[in-house]
């Protein structure tokens, strides 16, 4: 069972994300840079898929030449391959974006299953995968937080819903965007780590048209947390502290 | 012409109201949801045609197809696609979320057509370029942006900037039904089976986290954690220093290395508050701060503070719970007696 | 947020665990109205405290940094902030072996417990290595881990119930106001705090803080990476945080250790990656904190093969994953020392920077002692912030420095190991003589100065069997049978000595004499042309410089001191001018160059040079005159520190090269040679028993221990001359003595040369400690060529500081045996100083 994951680097960031003075980009100058947690998931999921139905898990990314070090870190985890798709440094919108992965895949054998984070840890689109699936004619879902494969070889994908648990059964070869809480992703080993030190990364180049999203510049929401309201102190402040849960209607 | 995509039920208010700012003056706002085919559409129908009428909206569109009677991503998206290219519309808006994006992203996907997601600000230009507001990594940043296209689709988060535009009377709304096409094969990706939510808890979904760090001083120490997340209906989380101290296994660990949680109350037990621990919870709506130190981190960005030591605290918060419950009347008479 | 005083008797700036112990001890020394200002959040600000990995080794080479660890050791335990795991230095290749053997001389040295042990020792203790990589262990059964947030939160809370300190975290601050070079106050986003006295002890920030105040403190933050793998059943069955002993595995460079379900692996063999102070990100920014940046892989990855060599049974499995790995930053210094004490730029402005976890409580400890008494209970002159030159606290030289050293953090340096980076910065006007007489530069105070001329490798053959060689390559290293060969001329015939790496001053000015007399043991009330050697002391007793004090006029002397020491003399001198202005100095280091020019045949080279009578009538012993050499006017001061007839040669600068040829000039047909710093330093100055400041001579030791006490004792009041004068009543607790090393063959059958540091030890074997707790230690070693001996300085207690006790000397794990050949000053080569006074 052949696999694709599809990543993005994306910078780690803290409580706030520091912005470039023209506001143009995220300064990134002291960012460290991660997979988003969906994808992690995804990767440990296709992990374990192909250890456990046999196949080659192939990652792939779209992003600057940098981005290799999260394919790096996907190939620790377990992956076999990696792909690099190199669209310099500039942020694609999700279409140009989409365009780039289907360049990516061209090459690729035709995989039984493409996996997706639900959105990017950064921009947060959620359309990439769908997008993708559609030009590559493959059923795709999304918001997946669990995935078998049952025993007349397709997917039983299921995902959370206002309204409970809905069950997909999707034929492969198969699209499927997943979100956290589908595994609890496993960390780096270190010889996973040393293998894919040595990994060769197969690279293509693309440059994509524009879609008709055009990303003008970011900025910080206004702050508006108030400083805590002080409950008081020790055994004392029990009282107020049952007052708060009895509001929030916990108790 | 602006298109309202209506995926559940109901319509949320601020969705005319958007749809309204961006039409030119002499367009219409209309809506549209799917059915199976035949009549058992109608009540559905009716009742959501009168919803969007008090909205001033004219006209609800109902797509049908057998294959549309349940929710089914493709088989929806492929429709709407059909819609647009039918009625032309200059927007397409659904209500940010679950269904809504999935739909539209099917939809711009077949139609060659851009998205924007979790728009939080919409307005028109001049040029017929829409400039939208919308937020990205979970809220800590906005991105202004601009979507170009004959047909520009959008998804609007509930907590849009609703705009100041008088909206059409309250009407009749015209319901229009009419049959579109759906290829039999996106039966593929129809919902099987609906069952209703699991009882049973995880860290990431919990209403409620009661989480414990350095304060809590060891893994005994988390059984009174234990004993106020089970009354609140909610489970225990913990910090670094507790996974790392061997205190808690890691699947409990909120954080940067652990679970990112959106919590209805995070209640949070000598935890200092570093960032690592920070943006883990920091999505969650109320947070409740236990620590000797009052300048931590954490006592300074939650919700509500108490000073002082979690093995204190916490057992007289218990106590208090169980006195409340046992004697349920008995607190309020006695104050108004006085 | 506390509300800030407007008013403050000092203020300390960064609650990390130095400012939290400063606060504390300062608290204890009766301090009151301490403010303490942070501008993170408590207890972890985001400073370089919040991320360490906060175990202690205690072993150094270093005497004052081995103090500051076992004094901060005791502090965290009575915290109850310390517990013991022991830690096991491991080797791989067979010169780690030597280097772990020279550590346990540095335990003996200073009273740590510790063991050599085999590899299958080591399993014992952690039984998650693979001995079979390994060649010896080095165990210290007391290393400990720490909790140091948990320490300083304690201090802080300490001090506050005393009623001595206000804490205001979450407080920046934004400026520093100086008025006429004092500190007056600091400004901060909560008000602004009147205070005479300010701390920086903020770390990686403390450059940034201090140029608020137009100081300078000479650090650069650098990366240094660690990584958490995990997890490991077995240590999560511990329960604890640490239960096993932590292995560094110095040939990798890198340290291990349970950090409660994961396996930590430090690292200090990735490249050198420095930070700018004003680069660091902010609490909000920073994904972590502000020093744990992010984890650059690649410099991390070489590590990866080498712990899994090591302790592949754990971390080679497929459940045990990386699961933290940051990029932490540390203060780096030139020369890998703290930075501590009042900033020479501006008054009232101290420094406490450059600390790391294990030294934290004790470098509160003696900053607050300094701050209250002006000395403190540890010599800290390899600390002190005023040891830098000018062109040292220059970021250039800082992160040369910086670069060069991080691989030196575990590595195997040798006691005279010389800088590459940084080099050529200050030259003499010699220079270019001494490159053509193929000269080997040390470097001393930025300076370079010959050390020995490989030009003079004819002298070999002349001086044949009177000339030592090392068959060992360590004690050989950076040292040369030439230097002997150069003494052994200076003696039979003459040498030149560059000396223009002195730091001199000329103080001038009515009062110039009284204030003198104020800074200095010695009675420099004499007549215009003498000369004086004299002790500086600390107000404690102990010894803050010795120098040479020349009245060159009525009201204007001229003081000479080392250049190792030049910063801080300066410092120390202009730091207690007269505030009436009375007295003035100006340091004319860069205006003079010196030449030594001494040995038998010295006065007849001189002659030939000057019209000026040089006779010891006209020129006696301790006395200095202005002569015309070839043309050039030189002040000749009579004074020997090789113990031998003739002068320090002082010139201006410009005519430095014109002075070098006339007096080798002249020296020639008298066999003259040039010598290095070997004979000046080392060989000259051992066999006449002369003292050097920083070996023999510091704060820890009086004039009467060191045998430097003079006959009388001026009138005039002097720093430190209560102590002075108890000493002189009492009995010393120890006394310096020279001893010779009776036979070097070690067990291997090569002959082996302590190099100083070791420790002396009985016959029987057993450590030897003075009654104030002082073990005895060799302060220099070297060979005396004339005598034909090669000695070693050590204080003594009475019982042992008698000429002809048999003792040992403890080197590489092996003991030699030596004789006290002299106890006190009394040189072993012509004790009557016949030559020199001839």
């Amino acid at each position: 069972m052949d696999i694709v994951v599809c990543i993005k680097r994306v910078p780690a960031f803290g409580a706030q994300v520091p912005l470039t003075d023209d506001g143009s980009a995220v300064d990134t100058r002291h960012l460290g840079f991660t997979i988003g947690p969906h994808e992690e998931c995804a990767v440990e999921e296709a992990v374990r898929l192909a250890s456990a139905h046999g196949g080659r898990v192939t990652v792939l990314s779209v992003g600057p030449e940098e981005a290799g070090e999260q394919l790096r870190y996907a190939l620790a985890m377990g992956a076999h391959q990696g792909v690099l798709v190199d669209t310099g440094t500039t942020d694609l919108d999700p279409e140009a974006t989409a365009t780039a992965v289907l360049a990516g895949l061209a090459d690729e054998p035709e995989p039984d299953l493409v996996l997706f984070g639900d959105a990017s840890a950064d921009a947060g689109h959620g359309q990439v995968g769908i997008r993708v699936a559609l030009a590559r004619d493959l059923p795709v879902v999304g918001g997946i937080t669990g995935l078998e494969i049952d025993t007349g070889g397709s997917l039983r994908a299921t995902r959370e819903s206002p309204s409970g648990t809905e069950l997909f059964r999707v034929p492969m070869p198969a699209a499927v965007a997943v979100k956290e809480g589908l595994n609890l992703p496993r960390y780096p080993t270190l010889p996973g780590r040393l293998k894919a030190k040595k990994a060769e990364l197969r690279t293509v180049t693309c440059d994509p048209e524009p879609g008709g999203l055009h990303t003008v510049g970011l900025r910080r929401p206004a702050d508006d947390r108030a400083g805590a309201v002080p409950l008081g102190r020790g055994a004392g402040a029990a009282p107020a502290v049952v007052d708060v849960l009895a509001e929030l209607g916990k108790v | 012409m602006e298109l309202i995509v209506v995926t559940d039920a109901t319509v949320s208010a601020e969705l005319p109201a958007v749809a309204r700012s961006l039409a030119g003056r002499d367009e219409s706002v209309e809506a549209v949801t799917f059915a199976g085919a035949g009549a058992e559409a109608g009540d559905l129908a009716r009742d959501l045609a009168r919803e969007l009428g008090g909205h001033g909206v004219g006209r609800l569109h109902v797509a049908q197809h057998a294959l549309l009677d349940d929710y089914a991503p493709e088989a929806w998206g492929s429709a709407l696609a059909a819609v647009i290219e039918r009625l032309a519309p200059s927007g397409v808006f659904a209500p940010a979320g679950h269904r809504g994006a999935e739909v539209l992203a099917h939809a711009a996907a077949r139609g060659g057509l851009p998205l924007a997601t979790d728009c939080v600000r919409l307005a028109g230009g001049d040029d017929g370029t829409w400039h939208v507001t919308r937020t990205r990594s979970g809220g800590v940043l906005l991105e202004d942006a601009e979507l170009t296209a004959p047909v520009k689709l959008a998804t609007v988060a509930a907590a849009v900037e609703v705009p100041q535009v008088p909206l059409q009377p309250a009407g009749e709304c015209e319901i229009v039904e009419s049959a579109v096409d759906v290829p039999p094969e996106l039966a593929r990706t129809r919902v099987v089976e609906h069952t209703a939510s699991e009882t049973g808890l995880s860290l990431a979904t919990s209403p409620v986290v009661v989480s414990g760090g350095r304060g809590v001083g060891g893994a005994d120490g988390f059984a009174v954690l234990e004993e106020l997340a089970e009354r609140l209906g909610g489970v225990v989380g913990c910090s670094r220093v507790a996974t790392n101290n061997g205190w808690r296994p890691h699947r409990d660990q909120v954080g940067l290395t652990g679970t990112k949680i959106a919590a209805d109350l995070y209640i949070a037990c000598g935890i200092s508050g570093a960032t690592q621990h920070w943006v883990g919870c920091m999505d969650s709506a109320v947070i409740l701060a236990i620590n000797t130190d009052p300048e931590a981190p954490m006592m300074q960005r939650a919700t509500y503070a108490v000073e002082g030591d979690v093995h204190e605290v916490l057992p007289a918060v218990l106590a208090e719970i169980r006195r409340r419950a046992e004697e349920p009347a008995a607190a309020e008479p006695a104050e108004q007696q006085v | 947020m506390t509300e800030i005083p407007e008013r403050a008797d000092v203020v300390v700036i960064g609650a990390g665990i130095v400012g939290n112990s400063v606060c504390h001890h300062l608290a204890e020394l009766g301090w009151r109205d301490i403010v303490l200002v942070e501008k993170g959040p408590l207890p972890d600000p985001g400073g370089s405290t919040g991320h360490a990995s906060n175990f202690i080794f205690p072993v150094d080479h270093s005497r004052e940094i081995t103090a500051l660890t076992t004094d901060s050791m005791r502090q965290y335990e009575k915290l109850g902030t310390l517990v013991t795991s022991g830690g096991v230095e491991v080797a791989r290749e067979p010169q780690r072996v030597e280097e772990l053997k020279r550590r346990m001389a540095s335990a003996r040295a200073w009273g740590v417990e510790a063991e050599l042990i085999a590899p299958r020792r080591v399993a014992e203790l952690v039984p998650f290595v693979d001995p079979d990589i390994l060649l010896a262990g080095f165990w210290t059964p007391s290393v400990a881990v720490v909790d140091p947030l948990r320490a300083g939160a304690l201090m802080r809370e300490q001090a506050i119930a005393d009623g001595a300190l206000t804490v205001s975290a979450n407080t920046e601050v934004t400026g520093i106001r100086t008025d006429r070079g004092r500190v007056r106050a600091v400004c901060t986003d909560a008000g602004d705090v009147e205070t005479p006295v300010v701390v920086v002890a903020c770390g990686v920030w403390s450059p940034r803080i201090a140029s608020l105040a137009g100081a300078e403190i000479p650090l650069t933050p650098a990366v240094h990476q660690m990584m958490d793998v995990g997890p490991i059943p077995e240590f999560e069955a511990t329960g604890t945080a640490i239960a096993y002993p932590i292995v560094r595995d110095m040939d990798a460079l890198m340290y291990e250790r349970q950090s409660g379900a994961d396996l930590e692996i430090g690292s200090y063999a990735h490249r050198p990656i420095l930070h700018e102070p004003d680069d660091i990100p902010s609490l909000e920014s920073a994904a972590l904190s502000p020093t744990q940046l992010p984890f650059t892989s690649d410099d991390f990855d070489p590590q990866l093969e080498q712990a899994l060599e090591l302790f592949g049974s754990i971390l080679d499995r497929p459940d045990a994953g990386v699961r933290h790995a940051i990029n932490g930053l540390l203060s780096f210094t030139p020369d890998g020392a703290p930075v501590l004490g009042p900033c020479p730029d501006v008054d009232g402005l101290w420094s406490a920077a450059a600390v790391w976890i294990k030294e934290g409580p004790g470098v509160g400890r003696m900053l607050a002692e300094w701050l209250t008494h002006g000395d403190c209970e540890y010599d800290m002159h390899g600390a002190d912030i005023a040891r830098f030159y000018p062109h040292q606290r220059t970021r250039e030289h800082v992160r040369a420095r910086a670069n060069e050293g991080f691989n030196k953090t575990y590595g195997i340096v040798h006691p005279r190991e010389q800088w590459e980076s940084s080099r050529g910065r200050k030259l003499s006007p010699f220079h270019t003589r001494e490159r053509e007489a193929e000269a080997v530069f040390f470097e001393v105070g930025g300076w370079e100065r010959p050390h020995w001329y490989a030009s003079n490798r004819g002298l070999l053959d002349e001086f044949g069997d009177r000339v030592t060689h090392r068959p060992h390559e360590w004690d050989a290293r950076w040292w040369s049978p030439i230097v002997e060969a150069e003494h052994l001329a200076l003696r039979s015939r003459a040498a030149m000595i560059d000396l223009t790496a002195f730091a001199q001053f000329d103080v001038r000015g009515p009062g110039a004499l009284d204030y003198l007399q104020r800074m200095t043991v010695a009675q420099l009330d004499r007549p215009v042309g003498r000369l004086c050697y004299t002790p500086v002391l600390t107000p404690g007793g102990g010894f803050r410089s010795d120098l040479t004090v020349v009245r060159l006029a009525e009201d204007h002397f001229r003081v000479i001191t080392g250049g190792a020491d030049g910063a801080r003399d300066r410092f120390w001198f202009e730091s207690h001018l007269p505030a009436d202005g009375s007295a003035s100095l100006v340091d004319v280091t860069s205006a003079v160059c010196t030449l030594g020019l001494w040995g038998p045949r010295a006065r007849d080279v001189l002659a030939a040079t000057t019209e000026d009578d040089v006779s010891g009538d006209a020129l006696p012993f301790g006395t200095a005159r202005w002569i015309d050499v070839d043309g050039i006017p030189v002040l000749a001061l009579r004074v020997s520190y090789v113990g031998d007839l003739g002068w320090e040669l002082h010139a201006p600068f410009e005519h430095g090269q014109a002075l070098w040829d006339a007096i080798a000039g002249a020296g020639e047909p008298h066999g003259i040679v040039p010598a290095g710093i070997g004979v000046y330093g080392t060989t000259g100055r051992l066999e006449k028993g002369y003292r050097l400041m920083g070996a023999e001579l510091d704060g820890e030791y009086d004039p009467v221990e060191a045998g430097l006490a003079l006959p009388k004792v001026k009138a005039a009041d002097f720093i430190g001359k209560d102590a002075y004068l108890a000493a002189r009543e009492g009995t010393p607790a120890a006394t310096l003595c020279t001893l010779t090393v009776d036979d070097h063959i070690g067990a291997d059958g090569i002959a082996r040369y302590p190099q100083s540091g070791e420790p002396i030890v009985t016959t029987a074997g057993e450590r030897i400690v003075d009654r104030e707790g002082r073990g005895s230690v060799v302060t220099s070693a070297g060979p005396a060529p004339s005598l034909g001996d090669y000695l070693l300085m050590a204080y003594l207690p009475p019982e042992f500081a008698v000429e002809g006790t048999s003792l040992q000397v403890e080197y590489m794990a092996e003991r030699y045996p030596v004789t006290v050949a002299r106890a006190g000053r009394t040189p072993l080569f012509d004790p009557e100083d016949t030559r020199m006074k001839a």
